[in-house]
């Protein structure tokens, strides 16, 4: 190799402060990261910006897209990947499924019987003041049990490389999407190291959700209609709703092409109405039926919760699975897993205060420019004021809501989120990164896809790493998936395992035997001339 | 199937279809342009455009034409403007149509950009019916013949026979002798086509002949009114409620008997208002169409103050 040792895009990586998960603080490659980064130590700096070029320009041309600002902007694909290792997954995964059977435990319990609150584990006060707890869906009983269709918990890994749970979203959690399209985009980007790795694969979550889907359809019914509503094309997560509908293949609807009759749902088609079993709905509980919830909404169908309740169709997920991710309820997890599973929590929380406890208002008020301050019912980065990055003034204002309202805020100490090797203008840098994986309950088993959605911060020190704060993302890789690569059988047996006889391939009978024909033809003509 | 996704993919196929015949009509306009020595420029893109139904202010430069009927964004009527309306019916459709059909049109609507106004208006008609082919011929080769090709096929051939119609209009512009018989010919591919089936020279009667009534080419008027009967009566299949879809068949079949059982002649004498006739069944049928498979029969709203 004539390339200089300096060349290489390694050249200047150093990590941070925080846990940076290819290299350790002596500047050896962790061992999951060995092979990406061997394969990228071989490539110059113009290959690997050249690689990232297509890699957007192919995100461009399948239009996989989110819209920000009413704006259709491709999502950002970092070029390296981020890798788990298969001793770290099997931490991750059985921690999730844990989690989801609690909140599952929880939902039922909070909308029946309410034994966590007689029995103490968590306050009465807490779930009747919660925002998305609904008294109106109390008593729609699912039909297989499973509120939580999907769900994807929200994990970083902290300074000293523990994973931890950052959030729980039981709602609509989006993101899956991603994970597919980043797959295909980079298994066309990096085949070598796919066939080597034995990483797990992801596609068959379209499979694993319809099938839950069709689990969770109203009893008697054999062959449910399921279909996906989506609030429209100008949703930000359209692309995604698209693509489980295509990937599942069922019918993408908008709230405008269903009715409720008589307690039954349907949808318009072209030979008329259709029956509708289980709708998969990407619509916030809010805005799902104007009867009930907002009744200048648009994007649902009136008479929808009614159908619900008479257990004429199945919502996935549920409505009111709010009162389960919200963030103060999450402080009381770990007791919830105890209480319901009998279990350890397998992942921890981070530490969490809560500002309605007199002691920990009065610490936190004292220490808010050091500690974290999130809405306990907010979603993608927003209305989040990071202590050391803030003004004065807005510690302030944070410190007036937090006395205005303190059911409403949580505090927690600063993460040093892990970072992951990220192609940057100045070349390969260590950005924040936080994974989210998706778990798809089908009322019997809790499966968690094999990787999830990496979101990472392309700012330097960013810690908010939400696709509407400008973050990106990347390919999550996880190791250990089994191989089933024979070695290559003996010529003869090959013959033998196939056990027939080929069929020719035919063609146009002159076109291969031509070759006397054309030479007649060729002497005919030297005849001539001569 | 949907009937919003219905109504996406039928536009789909008209858009997609008006965009190539638009840069088939611009090219031979272009041309008539160049090529006509006592042409009057002006009276002849305005009565372009009137035949376009493109409301004209002022002089109508070849640049106004250039810009109303190719490159505006926004609009109906121009090129950009379909193509770019194509691709958003697509993505409202996206989990109908496959995956290579919306890529074409996708990069379509992105590769638009790079044709300005300065650049040779031929090369962008070249690259315009180059993209229709290739949507088309992507979605032939991907699509089920199930209710999603159905309505984008009746789009398409509906959509067909209104803008030949338009084309043949452009014969007696004002201002202008307008292109001869050839060149209406070659702008529909139909040039090669006809010498080999009438094989003779071409004459008025015959080339108009073949562009009105051909039972066999694809882009004869009669061809596509017949196919958009025929895919009509396919989407109805055994069907109770008929009576919508069964006035736009005999609108269209109106229309197409019409011009199989006149003498050439008589059409030849009067193809402005014959055109017009053809448009105007097209227009017909599309509207019942949508009253019979787009529409829902009663929309629910629900009501604040009824609460």
């Amino acid at each position: 190799m004539t390339e200089e040792q300096d060349a290489t895009p390694w050249a200047g990586y150093a990590p941070s402060a925080a846990w940076d998960e290819a290299v350790d603080v002596e500047g050896s490659v962790r061992e999951p990261y060995s092979r990406v980064y061997a394969e990228i130590d071989r490539m110059s700096g113009d290959d690997l910006y050249s690689r990232a070029e297509s890699l957007a320009s192919t995100y461009l041309a399948q239009g996989v897209t989110f819209d920000h600002a009413g704006e259709e902007r491709p999502f950002p694909l970092d070029i390296v990947p981020r890798v788990i290792g298969a001793d770290e997954w099997e931490i991750i995964e059985p921690g999730v499924s844990q989690r989801v059977k609690a909140l599952e435990a929880f939902l039922a319990d909070a909308y029946g019987s309410q034994h966590c609150v007689t029995e103490g584990i968590v306050p009465r006060k807490l779930i009747a003041t919660s925002q998305y707890f609904y008294r109106s869906v109390s008593g729609v009983e699912p039909a297989n049990g499973v509120r939580v269709h999907v769900s994807g918990i929200d994990l970083v890994r902290d300074q000293h490389g523990i994973w931890r749970v950052l959030e729980d979203n039981v709602r609509v959690p989006s993101g899956v999407s991603y994970v597919l399209s980043n797959r295909r985009a980079m298994s066309q980007m990096f085949p070598e190291m796919f066939g080597a790795m034995g990483i797990r694969p992801v596609l068959e979550y379209s499979r694993r959700l319809r099938a839950a889907l069709a689990k969770s359809a109203p009893e008697g019914v054999d062959d449910p209609t399921i279909v996906v509503l989506t609030p429209g094309v100008y949703n930000s997560a359209y692309y995604e709703h698209s693509l489980l509908a295509r990937t599942m293949g069922v019918e993408l609807v908008e709230g405008r092409d269903l009715e409720t009759v008589n307690g039954r749902v349907y949808m318009r088609t072209t030979a008329g109405r259709r029956r509708v079993d289980v709708i998969y709905r990407r619509v916030d509980d809010e805005y799902l039926d104007p009867v009930v919830f907002r009744p200048d909404s648009a994007l649902g169908a009136p008479g929808l919760i009614n159908a619900a309740r008479l257990g004429n169709v199945t919502i996935a997920n549920a409505v009111g699975n709010g009162v389960a991710d919200d963030k103060l309820m999450y402080t009381y997890m770990p007791e919830l897993i105890r209480y319901y599973l009998n279990e350890e929590p397998i992942l921890p929380n981070v530490d969490t205060w809560r500002l309605e406890e007199p002691d920990a208002r009065e610490e936190v008020l004292d220490r808010l420019d050091e500690l974290v301050v999130k809405p306990v019912d907010g979603a993608g980065g927003k209305g989040v004021t990071i202590g050391p990055d803030a003004s004065a003034e807005e510690l302030d204002r944070v410190r007036a809501q937090i006395l205005r309202d303190p059911r409403g805020w949580i505090a927690q100490p600063v993460v040093q989120l892990s970072t992951v090797p990220t192609l940057t203008e100045d070349g390969l840098e260590p950005r924040h990164v936080d994974l989210r994986p998706f778990a798809v309950h089908d009322g019997d088993d809790v499966w968690v896809l094999p990787g999830g959605l990496t979101r990472v911060a392309l700012a330097r020190g960013q810690l908010i790493v939400n696709s509407s704060q400008g973050g990106g993302s990347k390919d999550t890789w996880v190791l250990g998936g089994v191989r089933h690569r024979a070695s290559s059988p003996p010529p003869e047996s090959r013959v033998e395992l196939s056990g027939m006889s080929p069929v020719p391939q035919s063609a146009h009978p002159e076109d291969y035997v031509a070759g006397q024909q054309q030479q007649q033809q060729q002497q005919q003509q030297g005849g001539a001339s001569c | 199937m949907l009937s919003r996704i219905a109504e996406s993919l039928f536009w789909i196929g008209r858009y997609v279809e008006r965009a190539d015949n638009t840069a088939r009509l611009l090219d031979v306009h272009l041309n008539v342009l160049l090529e006509d020595p006592w042409v009057d420029e002006p009276s002849a893109n305005a009565s372009l455009l009137a035949v376009m139904s493109c409301p004209v202010e002022g002089t109508a430069t070849r640049g106004t034409v250039l810009r109303q009927l190719a490159f505006e964004d926004d609009s109906a009527t121009s090129i950009a403007g379909t193509l770019a309306a194509a691709r958003e019916n697509a993505r409202r459709a996206r989990e109908v149509i496959s995956t290579e059909v919306w890529e074409s049109l996708n990069m379509t609507r992105m590769d638009l950009r790079r044709w300005t106004r300065a650049s040779r208006p031929h090369e962008y008609f070249v690259w315009v019916r180059e993209r229709a082919a290739v949507v088309w011929g992507l979605s032939s080769a991907t699509t089920s013949r199930d209710d999603a090709w159905h309505f984008m096929e009746l789009g398409r051939s509906l959509e067909r026979a209104d803008m030949i119609a338009r084309l043949l209009m452009t014969r007696q512009l004002e201002g202008t002798t307008g292109p001869n018989w050839t060149t209406l010919l070659r702008s529909c591919s139909a040039h090669e086509a006809y010498l080999r089936t009438v094989r003779a020279l071409v004459t008025e009667e015959r080339a108009a002949e073949f562009l009105l009534i051909d039972r066999l080419f694809p882009r004869s008027i009669a061809y596509n009114l017949d196919r958009a009967e025929t895919i009509l009566t396919q989407i109805d299949g055994s069907e109770g409620n008929r009576a919508l879809s069964g006035r736009a068949r005999l609108a269209l079949g109106r229309a197409r008997t019409n011009l199989e059982y006149s003498p050439v002649r008589d059409i030849l004498d009067d193809l402005t208002g014959q055109m017009q006739e053809v448009q105007r069944a097209c227009a017909t049928a599309s509207d019942l169409i949508r009253d019979r498979y787009f529409l829902p029969a009663a929309t629910v709203t629900w009501n604040q103050e009824a609460l």
